[in-house]
């Protein structure tokens, strides 16, 4: 099965979310093409033919790709979908703002999220918050356009040498334009792909204390989430935000301080192969779903526990 | 100006939903019903700017069984002015909502089309984005800024790196994101007067569009299940379990 995998990156750099969602790709069959759409974006096109079984690269290097808009996004990718029988993305926010466009300009439903490919038809997605699975056929011969969680795919390795292919750009629809991006800058890794995340919720009273988390995540190379409430309050900005409809992590280490666990934060956070809970009400649903838990006053536990890290050397 | 603001019923946030024994989908009998979260804000954000003086009347559109009329009143209790309810036996897929919206969008002619980013009980976030392209509109999603000048909307937008605002040709698609208001409670009076609203009852045939599903659901099953772990007295316990037990740092 023919497929279009949309690569995610910034211009620069391959996200790790498009070497995810080539392994998702490639579990449907093949040859995989990868669309790289960008602004002098020739050096991610030369990441991405390092990805292990793609056929191709097509790298569209324009100034209507500089931000990925929608609009320009749908029309470029429809117009090679023709060719495809699948087209896929990252479920990111990027993926989720062009791909339910192509979907409806191909007349066919989109498949969100998918976990697992089951079969060449037949696909498992999370539905309310992660509270059921459910399985969905797509009709046979019908073309597909699916988003995939990242979180949940192996990384395909970088050791392809795949052709690059310039290709044109596609019209312009002329009707959004970019005004200004304010992004969060951090030295620490990025949440979706941190190996460990420490999260702050309503629990830490203010964003002056998030510095606490943030000496704690230098020292174990960590990124820094938040649950809603904490984005809210605004004590951290929104790409903080890890749940149902934040981000969803899925690190080897997670830590929730003064976080309750409530649905919409589990479904972001329960795949995590540790988690860790700091929370002073022990009846808190968090602890539930922790591996280790440690009912405390989070203003005592956590300076301990910088410093018993210190100690040991981290 | 006109907005559209679609809003649709689902199983209330805080209800914990149970699969159905025989895995043909989540059982909704008895559970609480509310209307999208996303959607609340949606209307809120309608509201607001018909207070500005920005927009002069408010449709709230629901796809949904007899019972959405009770969201669609809710809606015009909050504010909005009248109501249309497209009502269908099965769930429909966004692709089918987007559709039926498309053709209300070309008969009413409102210049913004106000939806949730996404609804909490399929998850999708699709509808709106959807509905851009069967009208040709651009599209703010995931807002959390909307402003209205100059025939223009210009939207600020949640994303994975931070904030990104763009402008957008009017008519336009937004969809809401969590940061962009917060929903007020309808009071009583404005219940009562909401009770004398209209609202036109319509069918998918109504709009010409096929309401059946594209994709076949084979089963819908119970997540994996975590098992709670151990209580740690002290942060030195912490540490040693990590390192030397589970071996993540
Ligand atoms: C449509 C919708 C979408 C949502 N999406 C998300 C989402 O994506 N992500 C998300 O996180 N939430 C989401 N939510 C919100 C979610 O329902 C909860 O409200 C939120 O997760 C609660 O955040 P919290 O745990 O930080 O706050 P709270 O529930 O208030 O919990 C704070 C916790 O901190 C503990 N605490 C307080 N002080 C201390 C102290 N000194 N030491 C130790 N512990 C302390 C308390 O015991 C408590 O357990 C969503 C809700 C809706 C309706
Ligand atoms: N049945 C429906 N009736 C009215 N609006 C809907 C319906 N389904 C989805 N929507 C709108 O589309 C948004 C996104 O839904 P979804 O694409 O299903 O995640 C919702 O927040 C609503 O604004």
């Amino acid at each position: 099965m023919s497929v279009l995998l949309v690569a995610e990156h910034d211009n620069t750099t391959l996200k790790d979310a498009t070497l995810k969602t080539m392994t998702a790709a490639l579990a449907l069959g093949g040859p995989v093409d990868i669309l790289v759409a960008g602004q002098n974006a020739k050096g991610v096109a030369e990441q991405a033919s390092k990805l292990a079984g793609a056929a191709k690269v097509l790298l569209a290097d324009d100034v209507l790709y500089g931000k990925q808009l929608a609009e320009n996004m749908a029309v470029l990718i429809v117009e090679l979908a023709g060719k495809y029988n699948a087209v896929l993305s990252p479920a990111s926010t990027s993926g989720k703002n062009f791909m339910p466009r192509v979907a409806a300009a191909l007349d066919v439903a989109q498949i969100s999220e998918i976990v697992s490919v089951d079969g060449p038809d037949t696909f498992t997605r999370p539905i309310y918050a992660g509270n059921a699975m459910q399985q969905v056929q797509s009709p046979a011969g019908a073309k597909k356009v699916i988003t995939v969680r990242s979180t949940t795919f192996k990384a395909t390795a970088l050791t392809g040498t795949a052709p690059i292919e310039t290709i044109g750009a596609g019209q312009n629809p002329g009707i959004s334009e970019f005004v200004k991006d304010e992004l969060s800058k951090s030295e620490r890794p990025e949440l979706a792909s941190a190996k460990i995340v420490i999260s702050g919720g309503r629990g830490m009273q203010s964003g002056d204390n998030f510095p606490m988390l943030e000496k704690i995540a230098d020292r174990l190379k960590a990124a820094v989430g938040a649950s809603r409430a904490a984005v809210d309050a605004g004590f951290v900005p929104n790409d903080y935000q890890v749940g149902q409809t934040g981000k969803v992590v899925a690190p080897e280490l997670y830590i929730a301080v003064g976080i309750s666990g409530a649905i919409q934060h589990l479904a972001g956070m329960k795949d995590s192969k540790v988690i860790v809970a700091i929370n002073k009400d022990e009846e808190a649903p968090i602890f539930q779903v922790a591996d280790y838990g440690l009912v405390a006053d989070l203003f005592k536990a956590v300076p301990e526990l910088d410093e018993e890290l210190k100690k040991q050397g981290y | 100006m006109k907005v559209l603001v679609p809003i649709k019923r689902v199983v209330d946030y805080n209800v914990k939903i149970r699969v159905k024994p025989d895995q043909t989908g989540v059982d909704l009998a008895n559970v609480k019903m509310s209307m999208n979260p996303f959607d609340e804000i949606g209307v809120e954000e309608a509201i607001r700017l018909k207070e500005k003086g920005v927009v002069t009347e408010i449709i709230a559109v629901s796809v949904g069984a007899q019972e959405a009329q009770e969201t669609i009143r809710t809606a015009l209790a909050m504010g909005a002015d009248r109501g249309i309810l497209v009502k269908v036996e099965h769930e429909v897929e966004p692709l089918t909502v987007a559709k039926i919206l498309a053709a209300i969008a070309k008969a009413e002619e409102p210049q913004l089309i106000i939806l949730g980013k996404q609804a909490i009980d399929d998850d999708c976030n699709q509808t709106g984005q959807m509905l851009a392209q069967l009208l040709g509109w651009p599209q703010g999603t995931f807002a959390s800024k909307v402003s209205i000048e100059g025939g223009k909307a210009e939207v600020t937008r949640e994303v994975d790196g931070g904030l990104q605002t763009i402008r957008l040709t009017m008519p336009a698609i937004v969809t809401t994101d969590l940061r962009l208001n917060e929903p007020r409670y309808a009071s009583l009076p404005n219940i009562m007067k909401a009770k004398k609203k209209p609202i036109d009852m319509k069918t998918p045939a109504d709009y010409g569009v096929d309401p059946s599903p594209r994709l076949k659901v084979l089963k819908v099953s119970e997540p994996p299940t975590r098992k709670g772990g151990v209580k740690v007295k002290t942060v030195q316990e912490l540490v040693d379990k990590l390192k030397n037990e589970a071996g993540v740092i």
